[in-house]
């Protein structure tokens, strides 16, 4: 077949039909993948609370607490009628690049169950060591009660351990933490 | 049938896109941390390349010459929007370590390269065979690219450790892409050159 020349009636209507066709394909993709794509959200989040909590049979909704910013979102998980811990989606925006976005399971006594990484673009090799997949950085935190433990590096003044190499990330960290506990303890 | 067999092979080493064309530079530096990671990457563009390979060239005589590339990067822009929400519905764990690289194929120079200069001219079935010819050496390049950095980096392969320890972290960081991938393709030239 011949190729069509380009006329400006040929151009608009080729341009035209093959940018509708385009739309419409990628709508129904989008409608087809929407449910999937919500429920791997929710259950990377739900894996999350699960991780950093003791065992629990009901979670609260989802409380959101604007702060400077951004938002905190709080999680309040029960046993039968007894509160058992808080799980607190927090953020810290002082990372090496990007934001950096934790998962703190924190106690009715105030004291830290345990953290999860949701999220972050630290470096490969250095930063990304915060995740407790790459080092056991986060286990340090432990059952620590920030009441008594100073969440700072130790450079700082503080309590902590930095990673090696990583002092910033590690100052990240620690920010996301001290925001979750100051607004889990409000 | 040997035409067709050169134009499957021509992508895997003669006209490797990433070896020899030099094509596509910016996902094979910034994703190979890792031989999963690399290959992720490969297989989800040779999918795209594929795809759009053989639209364009079923269409090419319906796009006037003078909107060819706005009509070609819908087509492409438009799988690689497919891929990226499969990918995000199906398998989010690979999805969140790839991550800005997946909406960057559609400015993948092999892609529009590809169309332009093979399925543009060529019937449906051979710019087929030359998109997953050229898929599959992308993958292949990036997994090696990616093996070796993860091997030298963090002394593991597909998340294998082999030793404990670091390894040589200048591997893992954007730098140690440019180095392994220049001996590389210094390797590769040498190889052709004998032959």
């Amino acid at each position: 077949m011949k190729k069509k020349p380009s006329t400006l009636v040929n151009m608009i209507v080729s341009l035209t039909l093959i940018s509708g066709l385009a739309g419409l394909c990628l709508g129904a993709v989008y409608s087809v993948t929407k449910d999937p794509i919500d429920q791997a959200k929710l259950a990377k989040q739900a894996e999350a609370i699960k991780a950093v909590l003791p065992p629990y049979d009901s979670l609260c909704e989802p409380q959101v607490i604007a702060v400077a910013g951004g938002n905190v979102t709080l999680h309040k998980a029960y046993n039968g009628a007894e509160w058992v811990g808080t799980a607190v989606n927090t953020f810290s925006k002082q990372g090496f690049s990007g934001e950096i976005r934790l998962m703190i399971g924190v106690l009715p006594d105030g004291s830290i169950k345990d953290i999860n990484v949701l999220e972050h673009h630290e470096t490969p090799g250095l930063g990304d060591k915060m995740d407790i997949k790459k080092s056991n950085f986060s286990v340090q935190f432990r059952g620590k009660n920030p009441a008594t433990f100073n969440l700072k590096v130790k450079k700082d003044g503080g309590d902590v351990d930095a990673i090696t190499a990583a002092t910033i990330s590690s100052r990240a960290y620690c920010d996301a933490l001290q925001r979750a506990v100051t607004v889990a303890q409000n | 049938m040997n035409n067709n067999i050169r134009t499957l092979t021509n992508g895997l080493l003669k006209e490797n896109p990433i070896f020899v064309l030099l094509l596509g530079m910016c996902p094979t530096l910034g994703v190979t941390t890792s031989a999963i990671n690399g290959m992720g990457m490969g297989l989800a563009t040779a999918f795209v390349l594929m795809l759009s390979n053989v639209f364009i060239s079923a269409l090419k005589t319906q796009i006037p010459d003078k909107v060819r590339i706005p009509a070609f990067i819908v087509i492409i822009a438009s799988f690689v929007t497919v891929i990226d929400l499969a990918m995000q519905a199906y398998v989010p764990a690979l999805h969140g370590q790839l991550g800005v690289f997946i909406p960057l194929i559609a400015v993948n120079c092999i892609v529009l390269g590809r169309a332009e200069a093979f399925a543009a001219k060529n019937t449906v079935f051979s710019s087929l065979l030359d998109g997953v010819g050229m898929g599959l050496g992308f993958t292949l390049a990036l997994t090696l690219l990616g093996g070796i950095r993860e091997l030298l980096g963090s002394g593991a392969l597909f998340d294998h450790k082999f030793i404990a320890g670091d390894g040589i972290l200048i591997f893992v960081l954007a730098p140690g892409a440019f180095i392994a991938l220049g001996f590389l393709i210094a390797l590769i030239n040498h190889l052709r050159r004998v032959k």
